[in-house]
This record gives C-alpha cells, structure tokens and sequence, in this order.
C-alpha cells in the first residue's frame, strides 16, 4: 500500500520531529539516529522511511553509509517549524492548568 | 496524545491565532494571567513587574540553562477583569520587533474556560522567524547534545 505521505503527517509524530532536529545539525546514518532513541531499530527506520517519502530528509551514499541530510528547501514550509512552537504553548498551558486545579483543590478543602 | 492547543498561522499573513480550551473556571484562568507568583510558576519566568491596568505595564526576566539573563516586557492598552487583556510584548536586546496581543478570555461552562490569543507582528517574515525559534532551539539543544557525545 502506498500512501500519500505530507509534510502534516510527517510532523505530526514527536519521534519525528525529534529526528528533524537531530539530523538538522549534521548528517547522520540511521544507526547515529536510531542511537538517540529507546525505540526499536525498526520502528526508527519506518519513521526515516515516512520522512524521506514527503522529501523533509533526503538520502546520500557515503561509500558503504546512507546518511540522512535535511531538505532545506522543503523544511521553510510553515507547517514544519509550527509544531514545535504549539508544543511549548502547549507545554505552558497544561502548566497553568496544573497549577490552578492545585488552588482550586487547596480552596476547597479550606472551605 | 492530542495537544489541547490549536494554532493557525495562515500562509501569507503576518498574524497568529492560538486557542486553547482549559477544565479551569474562567476566573482561575485569569488569575493565572494577573497574580505575578503564578504567572512565574507556569511562564517560567522572574516578574519583576505587573500592572493590571490601562496604560500599566509588565516586565520579566528569564534566567536560561547557562545563567544568561533574558528580559521580556511590554505595556496593557486594554484590562478588563475575566474578558480581555490587550498588550504589547518586545524581546529585549533581540532584532525583533515589538508584537501587539489581544487575549480573550472566555467561559465555556461553570467548569471550563477559553483563552484566544491573537498576535499581530509587524511583518510576515517576522511571524515566521518568531515560529521558527523554538525549533532553532531544538537544533541547538541537539547539537550540544551532540557534542557531549563526541567529547565523552
């Protein structure tokens, strides 16, 4: 089966976007990768697979090494770099959240 | 799982809409937005002033992984007490520009509450660069990453 894969659905995964950021500092095999992570080898190679499909990463021969490069041009797209700044908002929010549900719970048992 | 924030930056504008539903009574909400000790629990940051006023004004100051100081402040143009809060916000000793805020505050249900934030910047580029900061700072904290392994 062979799926049309964008930029959305690729930087809808954490694991991915974590490899986007990796690999955006320097090219890497899919062993450096793969090191970075608790996850199955497999599992990481699928996710390089879905990256490399919607062309965010691209493939280069080093003798007997694959490394892994990002593509600049498809990474200026909105979509790629929006996730990360939802994630902090959103890591924020669910702070404020914590903490006021605390005040809340604090208030009632004074109450 | 889901993130409860949702943000729309349309191609070709130079504003931004994040809105984020919350299980928080629309009073909590807000006090989380004008009591200076919570604002720096969930902010992360140092408040060194907070005036919940027309023509007041606010001022933080972050302390990052390395003890760099950074400072953040901005003036209120608009407060209305659990409805709306309208602000500018600048990055001090950084090349961006001033941005403009308008914070709504809505109530849902008894139980749960809403908060809209609307951010005009002054250009498109300017959006976008402010969008790709938290991604620069992945980069980063993957490239330090890096290098600790190569020098361990």
């Amino acid at each position: 089966m062979n799926l049309r894969r964008d930029v959305f659905q690729a930087i809808a995964d954490p694991t991915r976007r974590t490899i986007l950021i990796l690999v955006a500092s320097q090219s890497m095999t899919a062993g450096a990768i793969a090191s970075n992570f608790d996850t199955a080898r497999p599992t990481v190679s699928k996710h390089l697979q879905i990256l490399t499909e919607c062309e965010l990463l691209k493939q280069e021969q080093n003798g007997r090494e694959i490394y892994y490069h990002i593509n600049a041009k498809k990474m200026k797209e909105i979509a790629v770099f929006i996730e990360p700044f939802r994630s902090m908002w959103d890591d924020r929010f669910n702070k404020l959240e914590n903490i006021m549900k605390l005040k809340m719970n604090h208030r009632q048992i004074k109450k | 799982m889901e993130l409860k924030t949702k943000i729309n930056a349309e191609e070709g504008k130079q504003e931004l809409l994040i809105t984020r539903e919350f299980d928080l009574p629309l009073e909590f909400l807000f006090k989380a937005y004008t009591e200076p000790e919570i604002v720096e629990q969930w902010m992360g940051t140092k408040v060194l002033k907070l005036e919940n006023k027309k023509h007041g004004s606010y001022q933080f100051e972050t302390t990052d992984s390395q003890g760099s100081k950074h400072g953040f402040n901005g003036v209120i143009h608009e407060f209305s007490p659990y409805q709306k809060i309208t602000r500018t916000f600048e990055m001090e000793h950084t090349p961006f520009p001033v941005q403009f805020e308008f914070l709504e505050f809505e109530e849902l249900t008894p139980d749960t509450s809403k908060l809209t934030m609307h951010i005009i910047y002054k250009s498109i580029a300017h959006r976008d660069q402010m969008l790709k900061l938290p991604f620069a700072q992945g980069i980063n904290m993957a490239h330090n990453r890096l290098q600790n392994l190569y020098i361990n």
